[in-house]
């Protein structure tokens, strides 16, 4: 039953992949995947928070009363999106401004709590980081495949290190549906059918 | 009880020939008559705009239930419909390859994703004309025509859409008011005349309420839709715009308000869908109701000049509630024994 190290890893890339297995923390898929570059930017955010407050969840395990785990977890996860928020103001200033409320939102990711209670309360320190960096990993390739498609109909364009790249020719019509909030759920539920379509075969 | 009058004889029984198929056609056959006359008054560019819309929903009908290998459906014309209905919820004016998106958009994600006909949720057809509202605004806004008088059906074959331009009725009544709508529509009864025929800018199919009453009434004459739910739906647009239409209460002017934008085609064609309205006569009525006073709302409050088509589509979410709650009561329930 137990897994290796290489399977708790490898879960979050496609079997359990977020946000199309477990569709929690749709909030941020929705709302930041208007371009490539912010969905990946997200992705990489909430990568950092997954990993780092799974290793600190999976320490403190044994110490956190289980009445109060939800607050201890929300402690820990706010310390690290606090952490990544100074960062990318510090590094990534033009993606921070971008991405807005939603880097301080990563605290209240389904994802990110979801990952700290049902695995990393239960699991050593090195399992819990390989469940959070397969499943942050994942994250980033499910945003940034969400954010192509959505940027590439909605726009025309590859926006990679705040430049645009025109991909269809200048006579191509943009749907501009596919930017707006509908174009987002939309997209999800298709991109959810082709993997269950993948799956199912 | 039983009733001794009804009985139940041996095979075979009498059909009657009423198939699906033969309604969609039906139906089909009274849009053509207002699609006629447009390409009168818009000239015959519409007429690829409106066969791009049919072919591109049959052609899209025909792929993608072959691709989910499901019985291929297209013969019983209820692509053809959607197709003819979102070509008519078009302005004439847009570049011929636009419905293409749409049609994709209305008979793959609305109908046959969510399980083929009877099953979508919303209508299709208006589905289309919202994803091109969202998609290319300007289009779907501004390539309004004038009507053409003389016989000069090709005025506008060549030309793009921003050299021409006009105003539909309601723009010019929501953002000049009353007196710029008579100046530049004529007078009242020229008015009540252009607009009764079909003279007046709009989309593709939905000028002329002459045609659409005459093949609304033949449908409700053959039995294949009910009066309710266009009824309810015109009348509770009249009096609602008679009551908060104009400067101050009750001095609307409700014939213009049912003349123009596409409350005679959504009332007959689009509200009546089948699948995607309520099947009690209460449920009807109110669904009707609901639509005209959603369409009210949005032409006088809302950031659009017309809003029958969010109005329908909103009330489309509502139907299977309507149906719930408005069941007809079984034999004896609620009865005190």
């Amino acid at each position: 039953m137990a897994k290796s190290l290489a399977q708790e890893f490898a879960k979050g890339l496609w079997e359990e992949i977020p946000p199309f297995r477990l569709v929690l923390g749709l909030c941020p898929v929705l709302a930041v995947t208007k371009t490539v570059e912010n969905g990946i930017g997200m992705g990489l955010a909430t990568t950092f928070v997954l990993v780092c407050s799974n290793m600190l969840v999976s320490m403190l395990r044994k110490i956190i009363p289980s009445k109060v785990r939800i607050a201890c977890f929300i402690i820990i996860i706010a310390t690290f999106v606090t952490v990544v928020e100074l960062l990318m103001q510090a590094f990534a200033y033009p993606l921070f401004l971008k991405l807005g409320i939603f880097i301080p939102l990563i605290v209240v990711n389904c994802i990110v709590l979801g990952r700290s209670e049902a695995f990393a309360s239960k699991n050593g320190v090195v399992r819990s980081i390989a469940d959070g960096l397969g499943m942050g990993i994942g994250f980033t390739i499910s945003l940034g495949c969400l954010g192509a498609v959505r940027e590439l109909f909605g726009n025309g364009t590859l926006t990679f290190w705040e430049t645009p790249i025109q991909i269809f020719g200048p006579s191509f019509q943009p749907f501009a549906f596919m930017v707006e909030a509908p174009g987002a759920f939309v997209c999800l539920g298709l991109m959810l059918c082709l993997m269950n379509l993948a799956g199912s075969k | 009880m039983i009733r001794t009058d009804l009985f139940v004889s041996v095979s075979p029984h009498i059909k009657q020939d009423v198939t699906v198929a033969k309604i969609m056609w039906t139906v089909v056959a009274c849009l053509i008559p207002p699609l006629v006359l447009s390409m009168f008054v818009f000239g015959f560019q519409i007429l690829y705009i409106t066969l791009m819309s049919v072919g591109s929903c049959v052609a899209t009908e025909a792929i993608s239930e072959k691709l989910l290998s499901r019985p291929i459906t297209v013969k019983d014309g209820s692509a053809v419909i959607t197709g003819l209905l979102l070509a008519y919820v078009i302005p004439p004016g847009v570049p011929f390859w636009m419905p293409i998106p749409a049609a994709i958009m209305a008979i793959f994600v609305t109908k046959v994703l969510m399980g083929g006909l009877g099953f979508n949720i919303f209508n299709p057809a208006l589905i289309g004309r919202a994803f091109l509202v969202a998609t290319y605004p300007v289009a779907m806004t501004t390539a309004w025509l004038e009507p053409i008088r003389d016989a000069s059906v090709f005025k506008y074959a060549g030309a793009g859409v921003d050299a021409i331009s006009a105003a539909t009725p309601l723009y010019v009544l929501k953002h000049y008011g009353m007196s710029a709508f008579m100046e530049k529509f004529g007078s009242m009864s020229a008015i009540y005349t252009d607009f009764f025929i079909g003279l007046r800018p709009g989309c593709i199919g939905e000028t002329s309420a002459l045609l659409l009453l005459i093949g609304g009434i033949f449908l409700i004459w053959k039995k294949y839709i009910t009066w309710h739910i266009p009824i309810s739906l015109i009348l509770s647009v009249g009096v609602l715009t008679w009551i908060f239409g104009g400067e101050t209460l009750f001095t609307g002017n409700p014939l213009v308000a049912v003349l123009s934008g596409g409350v005679m085609l959504g009332a007959f064609f689009m509200a009546t869908d089948y699948v995607t309205s309520p099947t009690q006569k209460t449920g009807k009525l109110i669904f009707g109701a609901g639509i005209g006073a959603l369409t009210v709302l949005i032409r006088l409050k809302g950031g659009y000049p017309e809003g029958i088509c969010y109005a329908i589509l909103l009330m489309n979410s509502l139907t299977p509630a309507l149906d719930q709650w408005f069941r007809p009561k079984r034999f004896s329930e609620g009865a005190k024994i």
